[in-house]
């Protein structure tokens, strides 16, 4: 029984950063209509960034919280202004092959100085060490990762859909032009919005550095599931991205316990299963 | 003189200073040449509106003036200021707020923020009790969707959230089409009101015995050129020439 506690556990925290990274890849398709696939770059890179900040700075973890997807949400709003912009009313494709071929870019220059190994990143003291729940042992940063990454990703839903600036992101991505022609800086909301997506991808990096060690394919190895995650919620839909990250989690750890041979497959396997019956995703609108 | 300068000579009926003077304005969607140099003038505190046959550029007239189409050439003046070359989010700060055809509700959000969307651009928009002192309905109707109210009711909401705006020249476009005698009626009343208030409005209008109720003045767009101008008061003199314009 302790196994398939712990598989749960491992399925939520798989499921916390399927779902801050699917979030802020919905957030960003939903403003700039742009499937990201450097997203799994960018989620490294917030790793890298905290990694440099301990180092290279002795910035530690809190800070890095805080600084890395500042840090990398910029870097993702110069990409949007010198690139992303341009493809505008273009067909995803266009977005994809570019993001894609910026992933491998980004991927390749960390690759080239780092090798392919993991560079360590301690937990911080104050999240070591663990808990006995009576029925299972639960180590506190992997209590933290959960706890913190559903705040984050309900304060981003909150955000989105409950506060005045949520209303001009959800207009904009209806009807960006008249958005515009209320008086609303458009172009740069949608800079801004792409930043903030990025961040999440950095904050999940980040919250990932002590768990999965800092490596310059950590996020080639998981934007893979994350999309069949995107594609089951349903592209562009906020709370589909947060419920199924975490359902898709908990989902693949069940199928580590019951059957580990599907446990690397049971995500794809739901994926096509949804397309065939629901093209748009179980919480997506129509095109 | 030109016909065309004559009947801008013979439309122009002094009520407040010129508030938007358009001069040999051009656009196009793409490769399409639309507006091939219209000129025209709008004083502040009237209604004037635009007349003429589907597809003749009134529509067009108005996005380019509110800076949402891609390429315009020519003059337009707000209030003395050049804005030919200004982005439509500046242009809308600058106090010129439209309504577009389609009505433009979002789907996504409910009744209360798409009234509450457009951002105030100056003061001395109409506060909330009074715009729905205009439009009762509203009120009763705030935590629906947008888009789930009637016809009549989503008009109302476009001409709602642009009055909260400080926008003191409003751009109306159709906001009659496909709505009940009694509804347009009421839109009718409003406008009258606004304009009472003080509110300068450029109106686009197919329905010309609505149009009559409210207008100063009228401009008929025809091939993307203003071919004739005339005020209220000429309109009886001028109503056969109008029904050959209009093809009614």
């Amino acid at each position: 029984m302790q196994a398939l506690y712990a598989q749960l556990l491992v399925g939520l925290i798989n499921g916390s950063f399927y779902a801050l990274l699917s979030l802020g890849l919905a957030v960003i398709f939903g403003m700039l209509n742009i499937i990201n696939f450097a997203h799994g770059a960018l989620y490294m890179m917030g790793a890298f960034c905290a990694y440099f900040l301990l180092n290279l700075g002795g910035i530690n973890y809190w800070w890095a919280l805080l600084l890395a997807p500042i840090i990398v949400g910029i870097f993702g709003m110069i990409l949007e202004r010198t690139m992303l912009q341009w493809l505008t009313g273009l067909d995803h494709l266009y977005g994809l092959l570019l993001t894609f071929g910026i992933a491998l870019i980004v991927q390749g220059v960390f690759q080239n100085y780092f090798g392919s190994s993991g560079l360590p990143y301690a937990i911080p003291d104050q999240l070591r060490g663990g808990m006995n729940l009576g029925f299972m042992f639960l180590p506190v940063y992997r209590g933290w990762v959960v706890i913190f990454s559903l705040v984050v990703c309900l304060a981003t839903w909150f955000l989105i859909e409950k506060t005045r600036l949520g209303a001009y992101l959800r207009a904009a991505t209806e009807n960006p032009t008249l958005v515009r022609a209320f008086g609303i800086n458009v172009p740069r909301m949608i800079t801004l919005t792409y930043g903030l997506g990025v961040g999440l991808a950095a904050l999940a990096g980040v919250l990932s550095a002590p768990i999965n060690q800092v490596r310059p394919l950590m996020g080639a190895d998981l934007i893979i599931v994350v999309f069949a995650v995107v594609v089951i919620g349903g592209m562009g839909s906020i709370m589909g991205s947060i419920i199924t990250g975490f359902a898709l989690g908990v989902i693949e750890g069940l199928t580590k316990y019951f059957y580990p041979e599907a446990s690397n497959t049971v995500v794809f396997v739901l994926m096509v299963l949804v397309l065939l019956v629901k093209p748009t995703g179980l919480t997506g609108r129509a095109a | 003189m030109p016909e065309t300068a004559m009947a801008e000579a013979r439309a122009k009926a002094a009520i407040g200073g010129n508030i938007l003077q358009v001069r040999n304005l051009e656009a196009w969607y793409g490769e399409s040449h639309i507006l091939h140099g219209i000129n025209f003038d709008v004083n502040a505190g009237e209604v004037v509106t635009l007349l003429g046959r589907n597809g003749a550029g009134k529509t067009t007239t108005l996005k380019s003036i509110m800076g949402i189409i891609g390429k315009r050439a020519g003059s337009i003046r707000f209030n003395n200021q050049e804005i030919i070359r200004a982005t439509s989010d500046k242009i809308a700060r600058m106090g010129i707020a439209f309504c577009p055809e389609e009505r433009g509700i979002f789907s996504s959000l409910d009744v209360r923020e798409n009234l509450l969307l457009p951002p105030v651009v100056r003061a001395g928009g109409l506060p909330l009790e009074q715009i729905f002192d205009l439009f009762p309905n509203l009120k009763e109707r705030l935590s629906s969707q947008g888009t789930k109210l009637s016809g009549g009711e989503q008009q109302m909401l476009a001409i709602a959230r642009i009055l909260r705006t400080g926008a003191s020249f409003l751009m109306l476009d159709e906001p009659t089409e496909g709505l009940a005698p009694v509804i347009i009626q009421q839109i009718g009343h409003t406008i009258a009101r606004l304009k009472k208030e003080g509110f300068t409005i450029l109106l686009v209008e197919q329905n010309f015995r609505f149009a009559s109720t409210v207008a100063d003045r009228y401009y008929v767009v025809e091939h993307g050129k203003i071919i004739d101008g005339f005020s209220n008061a000429e309109l009886a003199a001028n109503m056969d020439k109008l029904h050959t314009y209009l093809g009614v």
